[in-house]
């Protein structure tokens, strides 16, 4: 064959090589996904198998060379009942085991470390919550759930990871969240899967999963000394938020302490919880969320600070809750490198890996 | 192979002079005319000529990923080059093509009506058609657009800077061509039907084009209100999608999809409905499950109404509205299933033969289940998360519109040819150019199913070097399929003049429309059939055909 075109004998012979037709597994949802692939493909397989050969035989034993004569039918409730309750079972089946999955994909465990992407034409920003940002790249250790918190600067975007067969849309003005654990070291493919304009296709960039060790030296290498909470803060006070937001008696905002994951109040008796989204909106459009005892009169920060600016806000105002702050390290604190003032045994014990 | 086909004599036979083609002469007799069939003439005209536009966008878009670089067009050229290839395949071929020019023709010859019940609605509708698609080749050559079909909010309203207002509107102003069918079907349907003509005595066709006629009337205006409130965020910036001011750009998806996921039914339902007459006429029976297959027309128009947000899966609704909308797609699923297995059992013990219709019909069976069970994968939300956005979903909705309805399509215009223009269109090489095109549709779609579970993003104009083999196979399979698609225009365009002459009913075929000469006189009936007969009663048609013999001979 290689004598008659070379081109194609060489695109054969790589695509046979290297022939997949799913990607690779590197996460622990990867092979959850994979099995109802599987299951669905089968039962695909199947139903396509039975149409295909009922055609092929009918349309050679009914042939009219061998049958001149048709037989009127009028129909059988019996076949009718059988090809609906049959397939509505299959189709049921796989909706509960999807169902399954979805939830499983878009609920983050408690101890998950969270991770936050900002999308933009065309490029993906993530935030540490060291303060380490990427550009088109994510840095995630093995062995670790990690919640991405997404955000869109501007135009749709998705975010896609087929290595670990998770994706979610990055929505201007809303939070967004997904989750994943990697399982094998490399560096996968990091797609924008939502049609964002002109350098859609550029939109792209590598997720690369490191040992834990590899991930804290990473993480201590492109440090920038200031963590997210902490670059918060420095908005918090540059911002003058602690104007009214100072937790005296006699404050013209409420008390930001243990503010976030509580239930407020507010002004229209109407309940709210206080997650990050609630943060993000109360900053820049805070008259629609009055608290119930204070006066509509902090003004609007809508175009004042950038998405990144917000998420350090809303990284601080976290960090006031104790709880929070508590969980956070616990979850983090074996990923995070060690400062300088409080020489720890994980990092002697990098060192010697060294 | 024994065949079908009984032709009258050629060597007497003639075509009817006094028909509806020649019943008048000169261009305005065909711009102003309120004839159903000259209507339906001037829609295939034109939808013709905006298959080729929009196929000749598909071939610069395969032509580019030949190659993983962005090599033959800068990227803004090719997403300007697929978003004109959706919105003129989607809005200006599919959406129209088989109630616009076969359901035109036919609806009132199924019904025993002389026309549809407002012929100056229905001519109105082709001017709005063609207005419409004028505006929109207008905005494509002035700068085109490069939304993507979808029209997405805020990228459409704030971010890019070319012709959104003007594609906004040529869709807006076809939406209105769309609505004048459907509304003239209706009523036609409801209250034109010839003495006798009960509802179920109605060919499937009919019951499939009357359940299309639904969602074109109810969901077709949803998108106007779509693109109207795109058009007016954009110019005047009234923010009810946009973020800053307190709107919220999830809300467009849902106006958007609320239309054009009940779109995917106005697209595939008349086609259901000529693969139900075809499969009937080519195996010699009665469809197995008459009424299972008439209620699931209605089941399919009912249920896509509550199916739009299984687009959105990804998108940030609640867990919740995912688990109640990926539910009611699997509901969805189902009658298209109970059609496939009425088609498959109709064959049973019937008296079938292979001519081009029946091939283009076997290819749709073939290609819309693969098309319908890859959407369980799609519908399914768990597994939607990896497939969606990638090229698995373009694989999947080009395997359902492309595989189902354009197989469709050329089946029903291959099988109503002889009584549209009273002649054949030639067997042997028609037949050639289903099988071509069955073989290139399936190259060039089946490896995206490939790169989609690998996770190649669609609208894509550069992409990772790996996925380059499957892309190749998919071009050349595309060039098989240009071919495929190229030979029918040229033989039925040569067939008109050299065609054999069909005679009335040259496939035996029991429907009211081959009961009258091809092609019609004006007026269809010299006088109105009453209807004594059952659908599909080919036994009825035997004594007809006894009782002639008997009395002329």
């Amino acid at each position: 064959m290689d004598h008659i075109s070379p081109v194609l004998w060489q695109f054969l012979v790589k695509w046979m090589t290297t022939f997949a037709i799913i990607p690779p597994e590197a996460s622990t949802i990867a092979p959850k996904m994979d099995a109802l692939l599987v299951f669905m493909t089968l039962v695909s397989i199947i139903g396509l198998t039975i149409v295909a050969l009922l055609i092929t035989t009918f349309s050679v034993l009914y042939r009219k060379d061998r049958n001149p004569q048709a037989t009127q039918i009028e129909g059988s409730t019996l076949l009718e009942a059988t090809w609906t309750i049959i397939p509505l079972g299959l189709f049921l089946i796989m909706f509960v085991w999807g169902s399954v999955l979805y939830f499983r994909i878009f609920t983050p465990p408690a101890n998950a470390m969270n991770i936050y992407v900002v999308g933009k034409q065309w490029m993906w920003k993530a935030e540490h919550p060291g303060g380490q940002h990427e550009i088109n790249s994510l840095h995630v250790p093995t062995g670790q759930p990690v919640q991405l918190t997404l955000i869109s600067q501007d135009v749709f975007h998705s975010f896609s990871i087929p290595a670990f067969r998770v994706k979610r849309e990055a929505i201007p003005g809303r939070y967004t969240t997904v989750w994943f654990e990697a399982t094998t070291t490399g560096t996968y493919h990091l797609f924008c899967t939502q049609y964002c304009g002109t350098a859609h296709s550029a939109m792209i960039g590598e997720v690369v999963v490191q040992t834990p060790e590899d991930y804290k030296a990473w993480l201590a290498s492109s440090t920038s000394g200031v963590s997210l909470a902490q670059n918060g803060e420095r908005l918090f006070s540059s911002l003058s938020c602690a104007a009214c937001h100072n937790g005296a008696p006699d404050a013209r905002g409420p008390n930001l302490a243990n503010v976030y994951g509580s239930k407020l109040t507010l002004t229209t008796g109407q309940p709210v919880l206080v997650d990050e989204a609630y943060l993000r909106q109360a900053i820049l459009n805070p008259s629609a969320h009055i608290t119930q005892g204070f006066a509509p009169i902090m003004p609007t920060y809508q175009g004042q600070i950038s998405e990144e600016g917000l998420i350090s806000l809303v990284e601080y105002i976290k960090t006031l809750n104790s709880n929070y702050r508590v969980q956070q390290t616990t979850n983090t604190t074996e990923l995070l490198p060690e400062g300088p003032d409080k020489p720890g045994k994980s990092s002697a014990a990098q060192g010697g890996t060294k | 192979m024994s065949t079908l086909i009984s032709l009258p004599d050629q060597s007497t036979a003639r075509v009817p002079k006094k028909n509806y083609i020649t019943n008048e002469n000169g261009i305005m007799s065909w711009l102003l005319t309120g004839d159903h069939k000259r209507i339906a003439i001037l829609y295939l005209i034109s939808l013709t000529f905006f298959f080729f536009i929009g196929g000749a966008m598909a071939a610069l878009i395969r032509l580019e990923l030949l190659t993983p670089q962005s090599d033959l067009m800068a990227s803004d050229t090719y997403n300007k080059v697929f978003t004109m290839h959706g919105i003129v395949m989607i809005f200006f071929f599919l959406v129209p093509s088989v109630p616009a020019t076969l359901g035109n023709f036919l609806v009132p010859l199924m019904v025993g009506a002389r026309d549809l019940a407002f012929p100056k609605i229905n001519l109105l509708s082709w001017y709005l058609y063609m207005a419409g698609g004028c505006l929109a080749l207008y905005a494509m050559i002035t700068g085109g657009v490069d939304t993507g079909w979808t029209f997405t909010t805020p990228l459409s309203t704030h971010y890019v800077n070319t012709n959104v207002v003007t594609t906004g509107l040529a869709a807006f102003i076809a939406g209105f061509s769309s609505i004048f069918t459907g509304l003239n079907f209706i009523v036609t349907i409801h209250r034109m039907r010839a003495p006798g003509m009960t509802w179920f005595k109605m060919p499937l066709f009919l019951w499939a084009n009357y359940a299309a006629a639904i969602l074109m009337v109810l969901a077709t205006p949803v998108v106007a209100i779509a693109i109207v409130l795109v058009a007016l965020e954009r110019t005047v910036g009234i923010g009810v999608f946009d973020p800053t001011k307190g709107g919220d750009p999830l809300l467009f998806q849902h106006l958007f999809w609320f239309y054009s996921h009940p779109a995917v039914y106005i697209m595939i339902l008349p086609g259901m409905g000529v693969i139900s007459e075809v499969i009937s006429t080519f195996a010699r029976k009665r469809v197995f499950g008459y009424s299972a297959v008439a209620f699931s027309s209605v089941a399919i128009a009912i249920f896509g109404f509550f199916v739009w947000a299984h687009h959105m899966f990804i998108m940030g609704v609640s867990n919740y509205a995912a688990l109640v909308f990926s539910l009611l797609t699997m509901l969805v699923a189902v009658p298209s299933a109970i059609k496939i297995f009425n088609w498959t059992f109709t064959l049973y013990k019937g008296s079938i033969t292979f001519e081009t219709p029946m091939l283009y019909a076997f290819g749709f069976m073939g290609l819309f289940t693969i098309g319908g069970l890859t959407g369980v994968f799609l519908g399914v939300s768990g597994t939607d998360i990896h497939l969606t956005e990638t090229y698995f979903i373009v694989a999947h909705f080009h395997f359902v519109m492309v595989g189902g309805m354009l197989m469709a399509f050329l089946s029903g215009i291959h099988f109503w040819w002889p009584k549209m223009t009273g002649r054949m269109y030639p067997e042997k090489i028609s037949q050639l150019a289903a099988v071509v095109t069955f073989i290139g549709f399936n190259f060039t779609f089946f490896p995206q199913f490939l790169l989609g579970m690998l996770g190649m993003p669609r609208r894509y104009a550069a992409y990772p070097p790996e996925f380059q083999v499957l892309n190749v196979f998919s071009t050349a399979g595309a060039s098989i399929l240009g071919v495929g698609y190229l030979l029918p225009v040229l033989y039925l365009i040569w067939s008109l003049k050299y065609g054999q002459v069909a005679g009335d009913n040259p496939w035996q075929a029991t429907g009211l429309e081959w009961q009258i000469q091809s092609p019609p006189l004006t007026e269809n009936f010299t006088e109105i059939p009453v209807v004594t007969q059952d659908v599909y009663d080919y036994e009825w048609l035997e004594r007809q055909k006894e009782h002639e013999v008997t009395h002329v001979g």
